[in-house]
Order: structure tokens, then sequence, then C-alpha cells
């Protein structure tokens, strides 16, 4: 454990130590002289900020996507589903998973193109699908990311007892009121949990992007951007800064209202 | 029991942070082979110095190279195309292949100093040579050498002062590529893909990387002679300012930036995108299929394109086997395999009575001097402007971020 934090801590220390040093443009050496020229580029020119803003626009959107389409189906799964039923629901969140990051990116690309099947189905209806872009990177992360949420809800309902349910049902709520009283408060933590896994893998993305996003970009691809023939690790470190303090809050967050307590 | 499991933590964590401080202090100390230099310095800096070997001993027996994928086959593609094998039957040298997915992750892998070489584009090699990260070669001791095309040897991206670096593999262009079905009249300029008022405007697609930058210095370079671009890698201030801009407004016409080279074939089968920049070897493929017919040409104005150069690491732990290995991949045999096998054109001349398919080189136009010559290849842009402007050209760096603006 020791060493792990060591190892984990000490390399993120000596990444953001680099943040404030530059290189040279000519040889790419490292210049070790303190400087803040990275950290106000970052901040000062615009495109860096309307980047920023919108990978956490894509990183909340996903999360509460994923949350949408996650509830009802971890609440049939663990409270209406027969229990074989129910190991087979299980299976089948689980079994995407096997399936390669960049396989399931690619069978979207296809889908989402503009004779693939999303358009094909919608054409009698007279719409058009997303396309490439921004759109159809979040319908993908979604889709990526939703075993990881389906599964924490689907174990926090399943610590619910039955009972608890009925006793709701004798008092005289209605469905939706004991879904909203008491269910929604207890699987709350698993929720947050879930998005937890959401949020940070969205916001750390940049190949989905390069698969179905179009023409668009988001702030991993500027990290990633940096680094190679660019050569600006510095200038990769500093921006580095911006999601770590976001997960960072985001957790510090989820601390206080005492979900990660109940895990 | 609260208090005792919080000293824990905040023990670790003294810990965790003492280590990491000590880390970043000794990281200093060290010293690294470009020194604390840059201070904008007039003068060019020559690369590092290197001892220049004149004779080669005997193989080592083991060789760890860098490869782009199909540089390097073994068969385990394909059983019939295999050209390391017989390396190692007749050299003795046991090849290991890193395959390397982008420049980037070449520089960044030869920086580990693990490797004895590399097949390096222009827009690393430069990066690699003023980095002291590979060493000049001496072409004397590579046979093969002789008979390269002329016009591949001692140019701007793998040479310096009239050393070379490396030993030139093969080149292709940044083609303009059409839907014949889709676009027409057939275009023949740049023009087609920068036009504000294009009937194709969200099925254009362009190369997603900063060395597209220099495309669109390409066509101002014919189209705007008051700007004086001479080099669309050696851009001062204003040229780079007017290629920016044009880059900026091309934007609104981009359906999708391509960088891998699968998904621009998709692409176009799909309809998706239309015309763009695209290479021989993509177009190839979508005309073998049948979904749709391309046509690949270089427009009026040039194009930009690659040429990709071996180079042998600074400090290669088995640098006979890799003189070797420059020898034996640019013999007639072999270079004629390896074009053939990739899509490109091969550096070696003697190669083209070698390819199994008699009219390649004529497609590839590998023996074109001409054709070749209207391929601006891609170098990796630095301060030096190469002329009397001086030093106040932009360095890759600074494309970088201007790739990034551009993407918006």
């Amino acid at each position: 454990m020791l060493w792990l934090v060591v190892a984990y801590l000490g390399s993120l220390v000596v990444m953001f130590t680099a943040a404030f040093w530059r290189v040279d443009s000519f040889t790419g050496a490292l210049i070790r002289v303190p400087t803040d020229d990275n950290f106000r580029a970052l901040v000062e020119q615009s495109v860096y900020r309307r980047v920023a803003l919108r990978s956490l626009g894509v990183a909340a959107v996903v999360t509460v996507v994923d949350a949408l389409l996650a509830l009802p189906m971890a609440v049939y799964m663990a409270k209406v589903a027969s229990p074989r039923l129910r190991n087979l629901l299980v299976a089948a969140v689980l079994t995407p998973l096997w399936a390669s990051y960049l396989v399931k990116g690619y069978a979207w690309r296809t889908m989402l193109s503009g004779d693939g099947v999303l358009n094909w189905a919608l054409e009698p209806l007279g719409l058009k699908g997303p396309g490439f872009g921004l759109p159809a990177t979040t319908l993908t992360l979604a889709y990526l990311w939703l075993p990881f949420m389906v599964l924490p809800i689907y174990a926090g309902l399943d610590r619910i007892p039955d009972s608890l349910l009925e006793a709701a049902g004798d008092l005289g709520a209605t469905a939706g009121r004991t879904f909203r009283t008491v269910v929604l408060p207890l699987v709350f933590p698993a929720l947050v949990a879930g998005s937890i896994f959401t949020f940070s893998l969205s916001l750390g993305d940049y190949i989905m992007v390069k698969i179905v996003g179009g023409r668009s970009q988001l702030f991993a691809n500027i990290i990633y951007d940096n680094i190679g023939v660019a050569n600006n690790l510095p200038f990769a470190a500093a921006a580095a800064f911006f999601p770590v303090v976001v997960i960072v809050l985001y957790l510090t967050l989820v601390r206080r209202t005492g979900a990660l307590d109940n895990l | 029991m609260l208090r005792r499991r919080t000293m824990g933590r905040r023990g670790a964590l003294g810990v965790a942070v003492f280590a990491a401080v000590t880390l970043v202090l000794a990281g200093c100390g060290g010293s690294d082979s470009g020194g604390d230099g840059g201070n904008g310095s007039s003068a060019l800096p020559s690369p590092p110095k290197m001892e220049l070997p004149q004779t080669l001993g005997s193989p080592e027996g083991e060789l760890n190279i860098i490869a782009w994928a199909g540089y390097a086959e073994n068969g385990s593609n394909d059983k019939s195309v295999d050209w390391v094998t017989p390396f190692t039957e007749s050299t003795g040298c046991k090849v290991n292949v890193k395959i390397g997915n982008t420049s980037d992750e070449m520089v960044t892998l030869m920086k580990t100093g693990q490797y004895d070489g590399v097949s390096a584009s222009g827009d690393a090699s430069l990066r690699l040579i003023y980095g002291g990260t590979v060493a000049p070669v001496n072409t004397d001791l590579v046979p093969n050498y002789a008979s390269v095309a002329e016009f591949l040897k001692k140019r701007p991206w793998n040479s310096v002062n009239g050393q070379m670096y490396g030993i030139p593999h093969g080149w292709g262009a940044n083609v303009l590529m059409t839907r014949t079905d889709v676009v027409k009249p057939a275009p023949d300029s740049w023009g087609a893909v920068f036009d504000a008022n294009s009937p194709y405007k969200g099925k254009v697609t362009a190369y997603d990387s900063p060395i597209y930058i220099a495309d669109a210095a390409l066509y101002l370079k014919a189209t705007k002679p008051d700007l004086n671009i001479t080099n669309p890698y050696e851009l001062d201030d204003k040229q780079f300012t007017a290629s920016v801009d044009l880059l900026k407004q091309q934007r609104s016409l981009i359906g999708e930036y391509w960088s891998d080279y699968t998904k621009e074939v998709q692409a176009f089968e799909s309809g998706d995108s239309v015309i763009g920049t695209g290479w021989q070897v993509n177009a190839n493929l979508i005309n073998g299929g049948t979904k749709a017919k391309v046509s690949a040409i270089v427009p009026k104005e040039g194009s930009t394109g690659w040429s990709d150069t071996w180079m042998i690491a600074a400090n290669a732990k088995h640098p006979v086997c890799m003189y070797k290995w420059m020898d034996w991949i640019i013999s007639p045999t072999t270079n004629a395999q390896v074009a053939e096998w990739f899509g490109e054109a091969p550096a070696q001349t003697q190669a083209c009575d070698q390819t199994s398919d008699k009219a390649f080189c004529d497609t590839y136009h590998a023996l074109d001097a001409d054709y070749a010559g209207k391929i601006s290849y891609w170098t990796t842009p630095t301060t030096s402007c190469g002329d009397d402007r001086g030093n106040v050209c932009k360095d890759y760096a600074a494309w970088t971020q201007a790739w990034t603006e551009i993407k918006g």
C-alpha cells in the first residue's frame, strides 16, 4: 500500500513539477527554470477554456444519461426479474466489457456513418442521425460506460430488503412515492459510485472522439497532442492539472455527501 | 481507534511526499544532452558531435528496432511476406520489432535508449537528430545506398550540413482524393478543399496533425505570392497566421479529420467524406474494393508528402546489426517487397525491376524526379528559417498549439 502511494503520488509530483518548466524550442531539451508560461497560455487563450468546458459538459451529460438508463434497468434486474432471468441479465450487461474498446468504438462509427444503420432506421420517420461529432461521442461514451453504472446500482438495490418495500406499501405509499422516498435515498451512494466511473472515464477520454467525433476535440486530446513530436511535455503536464483538479474536487464533493461511507 | 487509523494514513502520506521530493531533486541533479542554453541564440546550433564509424566489425547477434506497421514483416502477418527471417539467416542478427503507431510514439520510444534504430518520418527525424538521439550514418558502409534515388539524398529531413543521418526507405505524397461519382468535374487544385462555397461542405476531410498546416501554406505559396512563402515548413509570423486563418475557415467545411488510414478508407466508402487529403495506399484499397471509386492526384500546386528514413540510435547497443539492416532493407529485392506490401514508392531505384507488379513503379512514380520534386516532404519545423530571416520561424510546438486552436 505504501509502495503504491509512493510510486503513484511520487510520479504525479514529478509530472506536475515539470509543468513549471519549459523546453528549448530547438534542441527539445528541458529547461528546468521555474516559469508560469504554460499556465498563463492555458488561462489566456480562450480555446483551452472552451475545450475544457466542452469536456466537462460531455462528462456530465454522459453521467446523467447513464444514470437515467441504468436506474430502470437495475431496478428491473434487482427487484422484478426472476432469479434465473436476473442472472441472464447480469451476464448480458457484463458481456460487452469483454469486447475491446476499439471494436465497440468502430462498431458505433459504422452505425453512425452516413449510410449506417441509424440513418437507415430513422429515414422512414423523416429524421437523420447525429452523424459524427460531439453528440455521437457522448452517445458512444454513454454506451461504453453503462455497465459501470448498472452494476453498482444493481448491487446497491440488491441490498435493500424487500420487506422495506412491502412495509412502505402497507403504509399506503404508491410505487412512485416508495421509489422517491425509500429506494432513491438508499441507492444514492451506489449512484454516486457509478458516477465516479462514468465522469472520470469520460473526462479523460481522447480516443473515442477521434473515432466518432468528426472534427471536434476534447481536453485530453490537447494533452496527448503535446507529447511526442511536439515534445512539449511541460505544457502537457500543465494541461493535465485541469482533469486532476476537477476529479479531486468531484471526489471531495462525493465524500461530503457521505456516499463513500456506506460502500 | 479512529485516531490511530488517521495517524497511519498521515504517516504514509508523509513518507510519500518525502520520497517524491527526493525523486524530484534526484531528477534535477542529472544532466541531459541538450544543456540549459535556449535563450534564443542567433546562430543555428549544430547537432551534438558524434564519431562516424569507419569500419564494421562482426554482427552482434541481435537487433532492436522501431518500425511503422508493415515495414519489418517477419511472416507473422502473412507467411509469404517475410524479409526479416532471411536477414537473420544471412547476418545472424535476431530482430525484435516494436511497431510505432505515430511519429510521436517513435520519438518517445527512441529517447528511452533501448532501441538500435527507427524508421523515422521527416517530422520526427530532425527532432531525433538535434536531440542527440540518433547518430550520423557513414553511407560508405551501406553498399546499396549508392543506387538509392538521387532526389532522396542529402535532403533537409535526413541530413545536416551535407552529413546524412539515415538511409532513405521509401516515400509517398499526400494526394487529393475524390469520389469520382460525387465530385464533378474532377478538381485539379487544392482550392477544392479550401473553397468557402464548396458544394461538398460537411464531407471534406483533412489529415489530423499539426503538420497539415504545411498543406495550407503550400496552397498559399501558389495563390498568394505576396506572402513570399518559399518553404511551407519555414513560416514566419505573417505566413503562419495566414495559413492558420485559412485552416480556421476550412473547418466549417470539414466533416472529419482523419489520422488512421483505415478510417479514411471507410469514410470514403460510406460517403461520409468525398474529397480531401489521402495516401495512394488508401486510394488503392478503396479502388480494390467494390463500394466506391476514387481518383488520387497531385494537384497543380504540388503536395506535401513523407519520406521515411532508417536512423541509427546514438548509443546503439548493436550498431553493426543496424548497419546490416539498413543495407538489407534498401537492397533491390527487399525494398521492392516492402514498397508493394505497404503501398509506397521504394527509395531503391533497382527495386523497380523486382516488383511483382511490373507497373508498380509507374503507379507510384518511383523514378519520376519531377513528380517527386513537386512534393514538399514532411520535416520538423524549427525556429530557424533557413534563410536571411534568421530564427523567427515557428517551431513545431507553436504548430501544435495553433492546431488546437484550428480545431477549436
